[in-house]
């Protein structure tokens, strides 16, 4: 699944890393009382310590902590029990205190791991380098005026999660796939709601390109927040192919930080300044090492809730369900949650087939997340239970279905309504097959002379007098002893 | 050893402050010996030492996860030098 790039003198591919910042559910900041509630008026969530005045303390925030532990464990990864918080010291409008408070040697998780799922059946493992907590910046706003910027703190302050992969990716599905299963194993946790649009998730990609079999790691740019997966896609492909014009040019690839212009479906350097990465880190000497009890870290694993990977390998053994369609259940909670309610005592696949194909394509049409289905997972259970019970057929239990999805009724209620139930006594079966027969001599004759593929014409014929609701197995079973 | 004249310059640069040319000669003989004063510490065997975050034996304190602060954009806005609809107001800085 490489993206293999043809240049004119040989093959190259893309290398890429992920650093994704996640906003920390919580109900206040990492270091100070104030909430996080998004869309507040500006300034009016921000405290004295989020502003930088002099004098204020960091206070950490216990919640913040275990939901970074939980994110740890939810990847696999090693929880480091003594961290230290370091301040990273840049100077830019929306930061106030001057430095960010940040993880620098001694980050609060170690190296992890995110399987991913291709589309080609293949798995892939990629790296976690550390998961670090820090503050989150102010917001700039730079359109309403054109020679002033404009400040709003309420964002500062507010704790994230640095998310560090190894240089593992080799395509931007690769990349999609990792941000999607990122983002699951995150709202599965309950740590980062995943939020693209309101920057609860960004992410910034380190991409270089190398020729096709060599190991080596060359020079690098780094591509910063890009706000949706298919644009940090496109993003990469970009970059991707800048560099090897250079490289195929005879050129050098500079490392610096890049801005993807989404309407031009193109990165650009960054006015940087030449000092941008110039951090000088140094342990924050307002807040002790962060410690941590093992007791209080095991704890926090046993409750863990389950995960996309082991609800799907649940799925495979439990419901005997196929790789992908159990792939697609667990990829939200709350589709998995539906399912498993929808299939209660009845058949899985039976089950799973009607939400992947026929719920989830209403839910598209509509714009609606499965939280806002109009057909509950009781009423999708119950249509499933009356074609299992032969009281309909597979062809009404879809109109019936429509029908669920207008008027929010049980499907049993509609059933009895409109009067679908399947007709599966045999003599009214056999009139309808004697009145088609009778009708049709001509096709009766082509049949018996060897033309056998008409039945399916005359099964029509008496599903369209029985307006659809006769048991089509019985239908067949009287047209061949009839014919 | 005085400090070369080039990293007292980037280090003016950082810190946000301005220093002139004719400043720099003295500056750079300035920092120079205080970093000279600290190189001494490096003659003490640190090698099996933890770094010590303090003077007393206090382990790092949590808070709640609670909304009890924040809640006064007039005090946070007060000391602005400019504003504008409750937002802060500075020149344009865009990449």
């Amino acid at each position: 699944m490489s993206l293999v790039i043809k240049g004119s003198t040989k093959e190259w591919e893309v290398v890429i890393g992920l650093e994704v910042h996640a906003q920390i559910t919580s109900k206040s900041k990492l270091f100070s009382g104030a909430s996080v509630n998004f869309g507040a008026d500006p300034n009016s969530q921000v405290s004295f310590i989020d502003a930088g005045m002099p004098g204020m303390l960091p206070v950490i925030n216990r919640v913040c902590v275990e939901q970074a532990i939980k994110t740890g464990l939810g990847l696999k990864a090693k929880i480091n029990l003594k961290s230290v918080f370091a301040r990273k010291n840049y100077f830019y409008a929306d930061l106030p205190q001057g430095y960010q408070i940040s993880q620098y040697e001694l980050p609060i998780v170690g190296e992890g791991v995110i399987e991913l799922d291709m589309s080609d059946g293949q798995t892939r493992s990629i790296g976690i380098e550390r998961l670090h907590l820090e503050q989150d910046a102010g917001k700039s706003i730079h359109d309403l005026h054109p020679e002033k910027s404009f400040i709003d703190l309420n964002r500062s302050g507010i704790a994230l999660m640095e998310i560090v992969s190894k240089p593992d990716m080799r395509s931007p599905e690769e990349v999609g796939a990792y941000l999607r299963k990122l983002r699951s194993i995150l709202r599965y946790l309950g740590t980062c709601d995943g939020n693209m649009d309101e920057g609860s998730m960004r992410c910034d990609a380190n991409v270089s390109v190398r020729p096709v079999g060599s190991e080596e790691l060359r020079t690098r740019c780094e591509i910063k927040n890009v706000n949706s997966v298919k644009f940090v896609m496109q993003a990469i492909e970009y970059e991707a192919k800048r560099q090897v014009d250079i490289y195929e040019t005879n050129g050098e690839v500079l490392q610096e930080t890049r801005l993807f212009d989404q309407s031009k479906v193109e990165t650009r350097p960054m006015r940087s300044k030449e000092f941008a990465h110039d951090y000088r880190y140094f342990p924050d000497p307002d807040l002790l090492p962060l410690e941590l009890d093992q007791k209080y870290v095991d704890k926090i694993k046993q409750n863990l809730p389950e995960l996309p990977d082991e609800k799907k390998s649940r799925f495979i053994s439990e419901y005997n369900l196929a790789e992908y369609d159990a792939g697609v259940l667990v990829s939200e909670n709350a589709v998995a949650d539906y399912f498993e309610i929808v299939t209660k005592g009845r058949d899985p696949k039976i089950s799973a087939n009607w939400v992947i194909t026929n719920l989830f394509s209403v839910l598209n049409k509509k714009g609606l997340s499965i939280k806002e289905s109009p057909v509950s997972a009781l009423n999708l259970g119950q249509l499933i239970g009356l074609i299992e019970k032969n009281i309909i057929s597979g062809r009404i239990a879809k109109d019936v279905f429509e029908i669920m999805v207008e008027e929010q009724k049980s499907p049993e209620a509609i059933v009895e309504e409109k009067g679908l139930r399947q007709i599966s006594d045999t003599g009214s079966i056999e009139a309808a097959v004697e009145d088609v027969i009778s009708e049709n001599p001509d096709k009766v004759k082509e049949y018996k002379g060897g033309k056998t593929k008409l039945i399916g014409w005359f099964v029509g014929q008496v599903m369209k007098k029985t307006k659809g609701k006769a048991n089509p197995g019985l239908v067949n079973k009287v047209l061949s002893e009839k014919l | 050893m005085a400090m070369k004249e080039e990293i007292v310059r980037k280090i003016a640069i950082l810190s946000r402050i301005n220093v002139s040319d004719d400043e720099l000669d003295n500056i750079s003989r300035e920092l120079g010996s205080i970093i000279d004063w600290i190189e001494l510490l490096k003659e003490v065997d640190t090698q099996s030492v933890e770094p010590m975050t303090g003077g007393t034996d206090i382990k790092s304190f949590k808070r709640e996860d609670i909304v009890n602060d924040g809640g006064y954009q007039e005090k946070i806005l007060k000391n602005a030098p400019s504003k504008n609809d409750n937002l802060f107001e500075v020149p344009k800085v865009v990449e």
